[in-house]
């Protein structure tokens, strides 16, 4: 039974400073597996809705008559399921989040795909 | 399999005599469930003793009201009172009767919506 | 003959993590009876499996609690597996069983840091979860996120660990486990706590076996009983033994929380040095018909996953009994004879996870 047992860590932290990040002067460095917000390369993407489908939360939104592609940044819960059944890999994860915003309205990210020429036939994917 | 569950079907009246069975060999409660069927509701009692996994099925008609077995173990009156609020099951003689006031639901017994419901909304999907 | 007063404890009260209410009937300064009520966090989710394709539930399981969330993920893939039948491969058992243990030392060090709360030493609340800080950088750097993994699936896992990233993660446990012990060391010796925390809430281990108590409350009262022992996961190849304290008052179970952080570290560690090489997952089709009853020891105790499914894609019932759940009898119990003072206390080293009783 001791009476000072906390006398070490108190010294400790005396001279180790503060413990938390003096945000917003240091930025947080997120680590490289860290999940975040979804990007989409839109040129590749061929609007087989696969991606909202699978979308526990119904985040996303895929036009394919006007080749749109639209996600609500909010519905996201970030687990990568849209990443990992896209059949043209043009979906990705950043590491970091979305930035935030005052209007729910302005959290709905549109993405739409130029007008040009149509994509190559399928009998031309190797997947 | 990571572990074998036995599963032993009992009737009403043989319920409190498999318990008292149970409790008399060391067994103790795990977990009471229940589960809304078409025409029935079956309840689950598992009793575990020495990481051996045990359980009775109860079948139960609706309307027909059954004996608590809070009076053999206490800590069941958590499980039925949950069960009585949630599903409509009639349990008599529960020690610890919160009479409906346990969850203090909006909605009385909703986890027994018809099961239609839930067939025309997998048809839509 | 003294009078009676109820006092209302709860649902908002600065010790509580998260809302329940408790009548305590009161004689002058002891409590006589404690009634509980909860429903106040209640969101159906057990309802909602009849909505969501079983694939898809895993997300909503992971997410029925924030502190055991990767458990809640894992036993849900379990008794999915069991169901189909379906060979989870080595590898992802031991990945599982690695997540699973990172995740009860940061729960339990949260937990020690909300008991210090709870008996008003804010130095050392701190400086827990300071160090907690340092398990949820290597959950984040493994899996992306630091509360909710997102990593089990049916038939494995959905990332990997290298072997360099799991030496570099040993590593680091050991140093954090040294820094740990400066602030375990206070729990275990400390007078003050001692004065607070010995003979309070005693719980016998014959009550405590007939009230069907779970986790750390039992084996705090004597009784060897861990989940894992079971073999599920990758236990069955690990060697560890339950960790039993006998006085079962509340220092006892804050004993074994702090003992069972140490063990949890020396288990990454077997588990690294025996994890094999190969798949992380298995491909899973067709929709499961059979019912199981999946078993997992979450830091609490003994969490229960009854799923029964009938070959569509929805699940046809899904009942989560959750170890606060199965501690409720045994917290009331405690709390006859205790003085008001050690109200908060005895509820919070019950450990309670009230979002997990409510589901």
């Amino acid at each position: 039974m001791s009476f000072l047992s906390m006398t070490r860590n108190i010294a400790q932290n005396l001279f180790e400073g503060p413990s938390t990040r003096r945000y917003p002067k240091e930025k947080r460095e997120y680590e490289q597996k860290s999940r975040g917000m979804i990007g989409i390369d839109i040129e590749a993407c061929i609007f087989c809705g696969l991606c909202s489908r699978r979308c526990p939360t119904e985040a996303l939104t895929v036009r394919k008559d006007r080749k749109e592609w639209e996600i609500d940044r909010l519905r996201c819960i970030f687990c990568g399921y849209c990443v990992e059944v896209c059949p043209k890999k043009c979906l990705s994860m950043a590491n970091h989040y979305s930035p935030c915003v005052t209007v729910r309205e302005d959290a709905i990210h549109l993405e739409k795909q130029a007008p040009g020429p149509a994509k190559e036939a399928p009998a031309d994917e190797t997947t | 399999m990571t572990e074998e569950q036995t599963t032993i079907e009992v009737g009403n009246d043989e319920l409190l005599g498999a318990v008292a069975d149970f409790r008399s060999q060391g067994y103790r409660l795990v977990q009471i469930c229940c589960t809304a069927l078409a025409d029935s509701t079956e309840i689950n009692y598992s009793f575990d003793k020495d990481y051996r996994f045990m359980n009775l099925r109860l079948t139960v008609r609706p309307g027909e009201e059954i004996q608590s077995i809070s009076i053999i173990y206490w800590s069941a009156f958590v499980y039925e009172n949950e069960m009585s609020e949630l599903f409509g099951v009639r349990i008599r003689n529960i020690v610890v009767d919160y009479r409906g006031q346990f969850y203090r639901t909006a909605v009385a017994t909703p986890f027994i919506t018809p099961r239609a419901d839930a067939a025309n909304d997998t048809e839509k999907e | 003959m003294s009078q009676r007063n109820v006092i209302p404890f709860g649902p908002q009260h600065p010790v509580l993590p998260e809302p329940i209410h408790l009548d305590l009937v009161t004689e002058d300064e002891t409590v006589v009876e404690a009634i509980p009520s909860i429903g106040f966090v209640h969101r159906g989710l057990e309802k909602l499996v009849e909505k969501k394709d079983y694939q898809d539930f895993v997300y909503v399981a992971e997410r029925i609690c924030g502190i055991c969330s990767f458990m809640h993920g894992m036993t849900y893939c379990q008794a999915v597996e069991e169901i189909m039948g379906v060979a989870v491969p080595e590898r992802a058992l031991y990945l599982r069983t690695v997540w699973a243990e990172l995740s009860r030392i940061h729960s339990h060090l949260m937990w020690l840091g909300l008991a210090a709360d709870a008996f008003g030493f804010e130095s050392l609340f701190m400086n827990c979860w300071k160090l907690r800080e340092g398990i949820l950088d290597i959950i984040e750097a493994t899996t992306g996120g630091r509360v909710i993994f997102g990593s089990c699936k049916i038939g494995g896992v959905r990332r990997d660990i290298d072997d360099d990233t799991m030496k570099g993660i040993v590593g680091k446990l050991g140093s954090i486990g040294r820094e740990i012990r400066h602030s375990t060391d206070v729990f275990l010796n400390d007078y003050s706590v001692q004065h607070r925390l010995k003979d309070v809430g005693v719980l016998s281990g014959e009550d405590a076996r007939s009230l069907g108590t779970v986790g750390p409350v039992l084996r705090a009262s004597g009784v060897a009983m861990d989940t894992r022992k079971i073999g599920y996961a990758s236990y069955r190849d690990l060697k560890f033994e339950p960790v039993v304290e006998k006085s079962g008052d509340c220092h006892a179970r804050c004993r074994v929380r702090v003992r069972e952080i140490f063990q949890s570290i020396d288990l990454i560690g077997q588990a690294a040095r025996k994890m094999p090489s190969g798949d992380i997952a298995i491909k899973v089709t067709g929709a499961p018909d059979g019912e199981f009853f999946s078993r997992v020891e979450q830091p609490r105790g003994e969490v229960i996953y009854y799923v029964k499914a009938n070959g569509s894609k929805n699940l046809q019932r899904f009942r989560v009994r959750t170890p606060t759940f199965a501690n409720l009898p045994a917290m009331v119990k405690m709390l006859k004879g205790a003085s008001v003072a050690d109200v908060p206390n005895i509820i919070l080293t019950v450990d309670p996870c009230i979002s997990c009783i409510e589901r």
